[in-house]
């Protein structure tokens, strides 16, 4: 049985991150540092007709102030059409980087920024996505529109149906620490301190930027303060920091203020669905169509895949989902936390919440009416689905069963009472990762990977994989990442590290057990004789057969008898074959109370109980962690979160934390976080799936169709304000 | 933030000499909006005159006829302070539904009356706005004004005062104790402290450049009985007012003797409703007489483009307010 996987752990670097030994990117100390400060653009389309550095370059401590007009040019990269800063006098999005101030110390920098005069040749721009519908086109690289079966012809047909549109505004992640990079040269060999969910990503963009070879570039990254898909994609600062140290010829820092992060990273883009489903009077669906729209920039796509997983969430033989995308002159947006399934399953699971009350049938039995037995768009049967549990025995911790089915219908003094469900849904995705173990003699190992943890708790979940499968105590364990001088790891995104990184792990930690065993059974006497690598295991030091303990080799002397202080081995581990037979996706169940003030329309999310099923949990203690951030990221959408741009500037208007509402903590009441376990030998070798990205994907629609229970009023567009309710 | 010359005053007169002496001199006390605003670059002072060495400024105390709060008591010390809990428990509970734990424990009362408005547009220097720069235009008259004011407002600003504590200032009619320029002491009935933007709209009150607020007095009244502080906002803690209603009234018998209805984040200064006092005074303490008092309160609101639910807001949380300043009772 397992010694520590499945069991509760605290955070391996706590202690560090409590006491501030844990160093964030810029918290690096780098002799003889300057600091740069980015200034932005005022418009939102044109050009730079005139740009005035004097006064600033006059400003005590400036160093320099680099604009387009005298900035290096980086090396085009079909690849990569990302945005790099101060190319060319061209505005693609307000709050643009238009120069960069140089000085002494951060202050001079931010202070002389003022300083920095720009005339514009200001051009009519458009950042309202609702203008620009019929423009909408499909992404060139995109998913396209999935049809099965007839869906228009079954939804003309259907007895009962329900259509309906929704909105989501713009969303910005909001990490707790600003984005940051630190950089220096030593001749053309470029180190970089940098918050990123990837450091091999950042070390690609760098080399390329520079048309120097990748493995002159070190991306440093060991700690990661929140990011949830913000330093997915490399940002424009890190090359702007390394172009300035080196211009500079010494190392630079630059860290983005709370404002620029609205302009400096992407966010959740602003999302119109139409969903139309059809059904039968038993409830049976009959047609989904789902349609999405949302914006992009002028000069780079994206596609949050926001009809994707909606596609196989129900067993419905007719079914079109699409995705249209419009060019809007504001930055990228990227990958925010469940990125496309939150967006896709809030239109949905409202939808289905309309339909039960269209049909009069129980939302929960709606759901179980219509439970997918196989991954209804491939056929492909699931290689673990525990969603029916999950529904099952959220309703029971709940107490759906007293839940009256009339709007309006229960109430707590001036308080409506509303309660309210929804699915969610990711995936269970696994990506080529490759991990370092080193064994000593001395009982001790340094296991590592150019991974990230940006929160999860992947420092502690490596430690208790290698440790489970190396059998030593996890104290013995030391597991590093975030640098691209260990084995590359993809980007941390997409809830697949634990499933990719652990993977490989455990891979390198089964290559240590078979390399002992060869060293032992070179010895005549060994009483492992025989036996093959699958049938021993590593405890405590000593290398024994599974299925008879008595016989083992002390692992360490071992070593020891043939002069190895340490032995090393390196694992790449690759989705197996067998995953192309299923359907993987990880599940969960939302069960929200919330009360609703009859007069004043403050909701209050006074319930959650949400039961999750992705595969085996490695670490329940970061993985509840995990879903009850996921449940709060999902209130803040329901109920909080817009970014609002007044259109006549293209500007956005609420860019920091006293205007952009997120969840306080008096926002946050019960909740609780609950996993059915899969026993999946399919999608990896340590049965686990995503989980990250879960937890909040049902919670916004799950809130709306609570509230919806309060107090009759269907609102289909986020955030669900009080003015909304009134 | 630009470079500023500072000094930490030692008395009252050489805080009011150093300020007044320079233009472009502010008074420090908390810091809590001041210095957000000239990191943004919205408040440009060259000469910070720190108060917080002024320890006498910070008591509070009993007076003959009520009491006497120092302008750098913070936030926390008078929502605490067992007078204030026990006489003008409004004051107590508008300073806890402002800002956070942290802010409080910083902000003083002075520097609460003083406290800008958190209209979006005043904090972008990318965007016009007559507050900030005089003559550039109110960016928010036509976009976004979702939080803007009903009551007061001129085409030339329609930000709100975005404070809680001076909503229950204006309630218990405080007075603002201040130092002028020439050493002589004055005092402005609360009412008049805050301006209506008019056409100078960068002028949020009536203090004249280098008057120093040195106390705030609140004389004894009838209203501990039943008052209360209904703030209505976008999350439970920590966000500006939707609309916020402090009501107190004093009851002879079964009538109101007197009533004090003052709402906030709908115009540029707490917004005392004499029509709702007038509707409430003489009558008995009823919901249809509460309801009438807020239709009163609400007759002349003029509502921007985003911001028509605040009428409807607005009267619905008066009438809750005055249910709870009779249910609430101490």
């Amino acid at each position: 049985m397992a010694r520590y996987i499945g069991k509760e752990m605290s955070r391996v670097e706590g202690i560090a991150k409590v006491t501030g030994r844990a160093k964030y990117a810029a918290e690096f100390r780098v002799p003889n540092l300057a600091y740069g400060f980015i200034v932005s653009s005022s418009i939102a389309k044109g050009t730079i007709k005139s740009i005035d550095t004097r006064e600033a370059e006059r400003a005590p401590g400036v160093i320099r102030v680099f604009t387009h007009l005298n900035a290096p040019k980086f090396r085009n990269d079909p690849q990569d059409r990302s945005f790099r800063a101060l190319q060319s006098d061209r505005i693609y999005f307000n709050m643009q980087p238009v120069a960069l101030v140089v000085a002494e110390t951060y202050e001079q920098a931010r202070y002389a920024s003022r300083l920095v005069k720009v005339d514009y040749n200001a051009e009519k721009h458009q950042t309202d996505t609702e203008a620009l519908l019929a423009s909408a086109r499909d992404p060139s690289h995109g998913r396209g529109t999935r049809v099965r079966g007839n869906p228009e012809v079954a939804l003309r047909e259907a007895p009962v149906k329900v259509e309906a549109e929704y909105r989501i505004p713009i969303e910005h992640h909001n990490p707790m620490e600003p984005h940051a990079a630190i950089a220096f040269w030593e001749g053309d060999r470029l180190t970089i301190f940098d918050k990123t969910q990837g450091v091999y990503e950042v070390r690609r963009h760098l080399a390329s930027s520079f048309g120097i070879p990748e493995e002159d570039v070190t991306v440093i990254s060991p700690f990661v303060g929140g990011a949830f898909g913000s330093a997915l994609r490399p940002n424009y600062y890190p090359t702007l920091t390394a172009m300035a140290a080196r211009e500079l010829k010494r190392p630079v820092k630059i860290v983005y203020t709370r404002t620029q992060m609205f302009a400096g990273h992407g966010y959740r883009p602003y999302t119109i669905q139409r969903v139309a489903l059809g059904a039968d009077r038993s409830g049976k669906l009959t047609a989904i169509i789902h349609e999405a729209v949302h914006n992009t920039s002028s000069f780079e796509e994206f596609d949050d895949n926001t009809t994707g997983f909606a596609r196989q969430v129900y067993a419905c033989p007719n079914l079109r989902a699409s995705l249209k995308i419009v060019s809007t002159d504001l930055h990228t947006p990227t990958w925010m936390r469940a990125p496309g399934a939150v967006s896709g399953m809030f239109a949905l699971e409202s939808a289905m919440d309309e339909l039960a009350y269209a049909l009069k049938i129980d939302p929960l039995q709606l759901r179980l009416i219509n439970y997918a037995e196989t991954d209804p768009e491939s056929g492909k049967p699931w290689s673990s689905k525990a969603l029916r549990e999950c529904y099952l025995l959220g309703a029971k911790k709940f107490g759906w069963e007293k839940r009256k089915f009339e709007p309006r219908s229960m109430r707590d003094g001036e308080w409506l009472i509303g309660w309210g469900m929804a699915t969610g849904v990711w995936g269970a995705f696994q990506a080529p990762a490759a991990a370092r173990i080193t064994l000593r003699a001395d009982g001790t190992a340094h296991v590592v990977s150019a991974t990230s943890d940006i929160g999860p708790g992947t420092y502690t979940a490596m430690t208790i994989i290698a440790a489970e499968f190396l059998g030593l105590k996890p104290e013995q364990i030391k597991f590093e990442l975030g640098d691209t001088r260990f084995p590359r790891a993809p980007l941390e995104g997409g809830s697949m590290t634990t499933a990719s990184v652990g993977s490989a792990v455990h891979g390198a930690a089964m290559a240590i057990v078979a390399r002992l065993l060869d060293l032992a059974n070179r010895n005549e006497d060994s009483p492992l004789k025989g036996a093959a690598a699958s049938d021993v295991e590593l405890l405590d030091g000593r290398l024994q057969l599974k299925s008879d303990p008595s016989r083992y080799v002390d692992a360490f002397d071992l070593m020891k008898r043939h002069n190895l202080n340490e032995i090393t081995e390196t694992f790449e581990a690759r989705p197996s074959r067998e995953r192309e037979d299923y359907a993987m996706l990880a599940h969960g169940a939302q069960f929200v109370e919330v009360k609703v003030h009859s007069e004043l329309g403050i909701v209050r999310v006074t319930r959650i109980v949400e039961v999750t099923a992705c595969g085996r949990i490695v670490n329940p203690k970061t993985a509840h962690s995990q879903e009850i951030g996921g449940v709060v990221w999902g209130i803040g959408m329901a109920l909080q979160e817009a970014t609002e741009v007044d259109h006549r500037y293209g500007r956005i208007v609420n860019p920091n934390l006293q205007h952009y509402h997120v969840p306080v903590n008096a926002d946050v009441l019960e909740v609780e976080t609950i996993f059915v376990e899969e026993d999946d030998k399919i999608v990896n070798p340590l049965g686990v799936k995503g989980m990250g990205e879960l937890g909040m994907v049902g919670i916004p629609a799950a809130i709306a169709n609570a509230v919806f229970h309060a107090t009759g009023k269907r609102i289909r567009e986020l955030p669900i304000t009080p003015d909304k309710l009134l | 933030m630009r470079p500023f010359k500072y000094a930490r005053a030692t008395s009252e007169a050489e805080a009011v000499q150093l300020v007044s002496a320079t233009p472009t001199a502010k008074f420090l006390a908390g810091g809590t909006n001041l210095l957000d605003l000239m990191k943004e670059d919205v408040e440009r002072p060259t000469q910070i005159v720190d108060l917080t060495r002024l320890s006498h400024l910070a008591q509070i105390r009993p007076t003959l006829n009520g009491i006497s709060i120092g302008a750098l008591a913070t936030n926390a010390q008078v929502a605490n302070h067992p007078l204030v809990r026990q006489n003008y428990p409004l004051l107590s509970r508008a300073i806890l539904a402002g800002a956070s734990a942290q802010i409080r424990n910083m902000a003083t009362v002075g520097g609460n009356l003083m406290q800008r408005t958190r209209c979006p547009y005043f904090y972008d220097t990318a965007m016009p706005c007559n507050k900030r720069e005089p003559g550039s235009g109110c960016a928010a008259f036509h976009g976004l004004n979702r939080m803007h004011a009903i009551f007061g407002y001129s085409d030339k600003c329609i930000a709100t005062y975005p404070g809680d504590m001076a909503n229950a200032l204006y309630a218990l009619d405080a007075t603002v104790k201040i130092r002028g320029a020439n050493g002589q002491e004055r005092t402005i009935p609360i009412r008049d402290f805050h301006r209506l933007p008019g056409d100078t709209p960068e002028q949020d009150n009536n203090l004249q450049h280098g008057e120093l607020i040195v106390a705030v007095e609140l004389a004894k009244n009838d209203f501990a009985k039943h008052s209360y502080y209904l703030k209505v906002r976008d999350r439970a803690s920590y966000a500006f007012a939707l609309v916020a209603v402090a009501a107190a009234l004093a009851l002879e018998g079964d009538r109101i003797k007197q009533a004090r209805v003052v709402l906030g984040g709908v115009a540029h200064k707490p917004w005392r409703s004499t029509e709702a006092e007038d509707a409430l005074v003489g009558k008995e303490a009823t919901e249809a007489n509460f309801r009438a008092a807020a239709e009163a309160a609400m007759k002349e609101a003029k509502p921007l483009a985003h911001n028509a639910y605040k009428v409807e807001l607005g009267k619905r949380a008066i009438v809750l307010a005055l249910q709870r300043a009779m249910d609430e009772t101490i």
